[in-house]
């Protein structure tokens, strides 16, 4: 089928200011958007900037908004979209060139965090013992590829982009809720700050645009709830 | 163009599972850069679904000899048995520690970690399959990238994101006088970053991309083995490519062993559970390379589905919902969203996908480099985990044995390059070494009159390679893709680039991948053509036999400074284990 594809281009070396481009490509209906997109980088525009890797939503490179939502565009068939498809970069981080964004604020509100398991007592020769129950306590956190469609789509995080940002909070809430970790409390802390968890105005648009299918608001309303009430029942 | 320089002890290329581990073991021990042309997270190693194995006989009787005993038969003897050895005992506390890092496995009623079922994996030296794959849901290898990514972030690792290294240089151009630096390009900029180093780990994947249909992802072009190649360092063991049975038939993307592992049968379209004639004892978990043999036999004698009679059937049907849900819910999900079919209640469309490279850069069990049949060590070269042969995996990968193979090895590795580069000064690099990498952007950014695109050419080499050279060779269709290989290599000097940008060039970073593809898919026909005989992975209709007498050897492919190849070979290092039939 055919496709009308309108992108918004931007190249800072060469423009002004961001503008839409047009371009018709023939794909199945069951290919994804991505494969659309590189119809057009690779038969008829080269210049065409966008990230991919995996090609099957695991590797959170290909985040974008597509007819206005945020998606992996390797994740989305065709036919789910229609013939006409609108594509831009994410909102609210800086355009680097076409639909890639810069990640770097991104990824330094997820090392604001202490993303890594803290445990201090001596394991021993054997694994630590985590019983089923304790390990489904925070399964869902675990599934993030931090591909940025949460923190990119919440209108928190658009007006003042000191806030942590949903993806943050996530992966936070995924050691909180380890009953092997130990420096929950710390988190709780650099979570209930200025730029923590109370800016979160539980507007649902992160759970929505997770391609993940993680939980994104109910973690958030969690990880309030540890602080408010702190030492979570992690287990 | 603008050029940087960085001086570092060591240099890791590459930030996936393999990467990721041995720059944990340089951490603090020297000045370590790790380079890599993807974000770290967004590396292959986080598709990974299914397991890693360790023999920690947590549900069931199991031992780190009978671990070994199945990686050698699965790699159907070309195994070195030593290195299998290593291991599959230090698989052990590769599984503990990583959950000491954090690692979320699936759990016992016990607490402790559980384990499941895989192809290839049998207790007692073949007696009936055993539990040994440890795992997290169906995104084994997700979490495996997320936890070694953590514990990096947590030691303050130096990376350097989105640069895609283009060459490597040798004290006086000769690998077996030391590394002096690498030469990488900076996607964001399109600057030259110049690294002196005493020591380089390369860790850059796979590249099933050199077929047209496969489980690899696009970025996964064999970068590492290419520009090593060009620089003098040989390839090893090239023929043996995996195609794992369960891809998504025409997309490639894969459906993990552990469905089957979980019970799931490969049905024809007259329904029968075929594996059944062709391995009786362990059916649908024998090892890839018969299961997916079986699966194109089946379709070759005109027992496959669909208009044009060409896939068969994963059937999951038969499972409770709930085990689905919970063991298998990452690979039910893409079923829905790339087929549109219903994995409880549907059958699903099938295919063998290219998966996974058992050759690669030689090493021994240090992960350092060797240069020849005779074991000489590339000083300050290391390589590891899929692009490189160590060789554990022989003629064929057994299923969880590479997620192990990267961490075991990638530790090794940044172990034993810590020691190396200890009070070493980096030897220094010739001025201009850059020159070469900068010369061949300028020539594909049009400096040359180009009328070919990359799209066209690797289009052909994906389509020609799956025709010829994938699970089914002869003498006739590997000449046809070698003839087609030269052929397109002549095509790729007059590629144009047409984007001029500096920016963000992904047009120029796919041209140079090309480059990569066509040379890695050159050095498998070419030992693909000399072995005359089949094993594992490499099976020749016009020699379908193993030939022990002749064959029981490593082939080491050099390129010529004419482009063409020259083939050496090694003895195969035994141990305990005598080749024998591999019956199933
Ligand atoms: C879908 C799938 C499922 C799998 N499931 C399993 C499983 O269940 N169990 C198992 O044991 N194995 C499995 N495997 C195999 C296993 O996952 C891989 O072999 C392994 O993860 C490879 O890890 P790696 O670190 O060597 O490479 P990758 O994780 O692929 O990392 C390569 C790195 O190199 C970098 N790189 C590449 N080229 C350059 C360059 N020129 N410059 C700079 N950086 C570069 C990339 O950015 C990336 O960081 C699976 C493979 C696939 C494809
Ligand atoms: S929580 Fe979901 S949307 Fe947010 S970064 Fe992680 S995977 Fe992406
Ligand atoms: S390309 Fe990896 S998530 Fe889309």
């Amino acid at each position: 089928m055919d496709v009308d594809l309108r992108i918004k281009r931007f190249d800072p070396e060469n423009d002004e200011r961001p503008h839409w481009e047009e371009y018709r490509v023939t794909v199945d209906e069951s290919d994804r958007v991505l494969d659309a997109l590189h119809q057009v980088r690779w038969y008829q525009d080269g210049s065409l900037a966008f990230r991919r890797s995996c090609a099957h939503g695991v590797c959170g490179s290909d985040a974008m908004v597509i007819n206005g939502e945020n998606r992996l565009a390797c994740v989305l068939l065709v036919r789910d979209v229609g013939s006409k498809i609108t594509v831009e970069p994410l909102r609210g981080l800086p355009v680097l060139k076409d639909l890639v964004v810069d990640m770097d604020a991104f990824f330094a509100q997820y090392r604001k965090v202490m993303p890594w398991l803290v445990n201090e007592t001596d394991p021993g020769d054997g694994e630590r013992l985590q019983s089923p129950e304790q390990r489904a306590r925070f399964d869902d956190t675990t599934k993030c590829i931090l591909c940025a469609a949460c923190t990119t789509s919440c209108p928190v995080y658009w007006a003042n982009d000191t806030y942590v940002g949903p993806a943050a909070i996530v992966n936070a809430h995924r050691f909180i809720y380890d009953s092997r970790d130990e420096a929950g409390d710390e988190r709780l802390e650099i979570l209930d700050a200025q730029s923590g968890v109370w800016k979160c105005r539980t507007a649902f648009n992160c759970t929505d645009a997770c391609p993940r299918g993680i939980r994104v608001t109910e973690a958030i309303q969690e990880v309030k709830r540890a602080i408010v009430r702190p030492h979570p029942e992690s287990g | 163009m603008n050029v940087h320089r960085h001086t570092f002890d060591a240099v890791i290329v590459g930030a996936g599972g393999a990467g990721l581990r041995a720059a944990i073991e340089t951490a603090g021990k020297c000045r370590t850069a790790v380079i890599s042309k993807l974000y770290p997270t967004r590396s292959h190693t986080g598709a990974a679904q299914g397991g890693m194995c360790a023999a920690l006989a947590n549900v069931e009787e199991d031992s780190w000899e009978w671990h070994a005993f199945d990686t050698v038969k699965g790699g159907d003897y070309l195994v070195d048995q030593p290195a299998a050895e290593i291991m599959c005992r230090e698989a052990v506390d590769a599984v503990i520690e990583l959950e000491h890092f954090g690692l979320p496995f699936n759990r016992t009623p016990q607490g402790k970690i559980d384990q499941r079922r895989f192809g290839g994996h049998t207790r007692n030296h073949g007696e009936a399959p055993v539990k040994r794959a440890c795992y997290a849901a169906d995104r084994t290898g997700h979490m495996i990238l997320q936890t070694l990514y953590q514990q990096c972030v947590a030691r303050g690792v130096a990376f350097f994101d989105e640069f895609q290294v283009l060459d490597v240089a040798f004290v006086d151009g000769d690998p077996s006088r030391g590394v002096a630096g690498v030469v990488a390009h900076e996607l964001a900029t399109g600057d030259l970053h110049v690294f002196e180093c005493s020591a380089a780990l390369f860790a850059t994947g796979g590249f099933g991309r050199i077929f047209k249909v496969s489980s690899n992802a696009h970025t996964l072009t064999g970068d590492g083995p290419g520009l090593l190649w060009r620089r003098g360092v040989p390839l090893e063991d090239m023929e043996f490519f995996q195609f794992h049975p369960t891809g998504i038939n025409k997309l490639g993307i894969l459906l993990s062993e552990a469905a089957r592992g979980e019970g799931g049968i490969l049905r024809n379209e007259d329904g029968e559970r075929f594996m059944e004639r062709y391995a009786p004892t362990v059916k649908d978990l024998a090892p890839r390379d018969m299961v997916s043999r079986a699966m194109l036999t089946e379709i070759r004698q005109g027992r496959g589905s669909g208009a044009d009679k060409d896939y068969l059937y994963l059937d999951l049907t038969h499972l409770p919902p709930e085990q689905i849900d919970e063991k298998l819910p990452d690979i039910a999900e893409f079923v829905r969203t790339y087929l549109g079919i219903e994995p409880k209640t549907d059958l699903i469309p099938i295919q063998p996908t290219a998966h996974y490279a058992m050759g690669g850069i030689p090493t021994n069990v240090s992960a350092e480099v060797i240069l020849d049949a005779e074991g000489t060590v590339a000083p300050g070269l290391y390589a590891a985990g899929e692009c490189a042969c160590v060789s554990v995996h022989g003629a064929n990968r057994l299923g969880t044995n590479s997620l192990l193979d990267i961490v075991v090895f990638g530790r090794r590795g940044g172990a034993a390059m810590a020691e190396f580069v200890g009070g070493r000064e980096p030897p220094g690099l010739a001025p201009g070494f850059e020159e070469a990498v900068a010369g061949t952007i300028t020539a594909l950014l049009g400096g040359v009159e180009g009328t070919e695109r990359v799209a066209d050419v690797r289009a052909e080499l994906q389509e020609q390679m799956t025709l010829n050279a994938s699970v089914f060779r002869t003498d006739e269709s590997l000449r046809a893709v070698s003839a087609t290989i030269d052929r397109l290599r002549a095509r790729y000097l007059s590629v144009a680039v047409t984007d001029q940008s500096m920016r963000f060039n992904y047009e120029l970073s796919e041209a140079l991948e090309l480059g990569y593809l066509l040379d890695v898919a050159q050095a498998l026909v070419a030992a693909a053509l000399a072995r005359t005989e089949s094993r594992g992975g490499h099976f020749r209709d016009d020699h379908p036999l193993r030939d022990d007498a002749n064959w029981m050897r490593h082939s080491l492919a050099y390129r010529q400074p004419d482009g063409s190849i020259r083939l050496d070979y090694k003895p195969v290092v035994g141990g305990p284990y005598l080749p024998m039939e591999r019956k199933y």
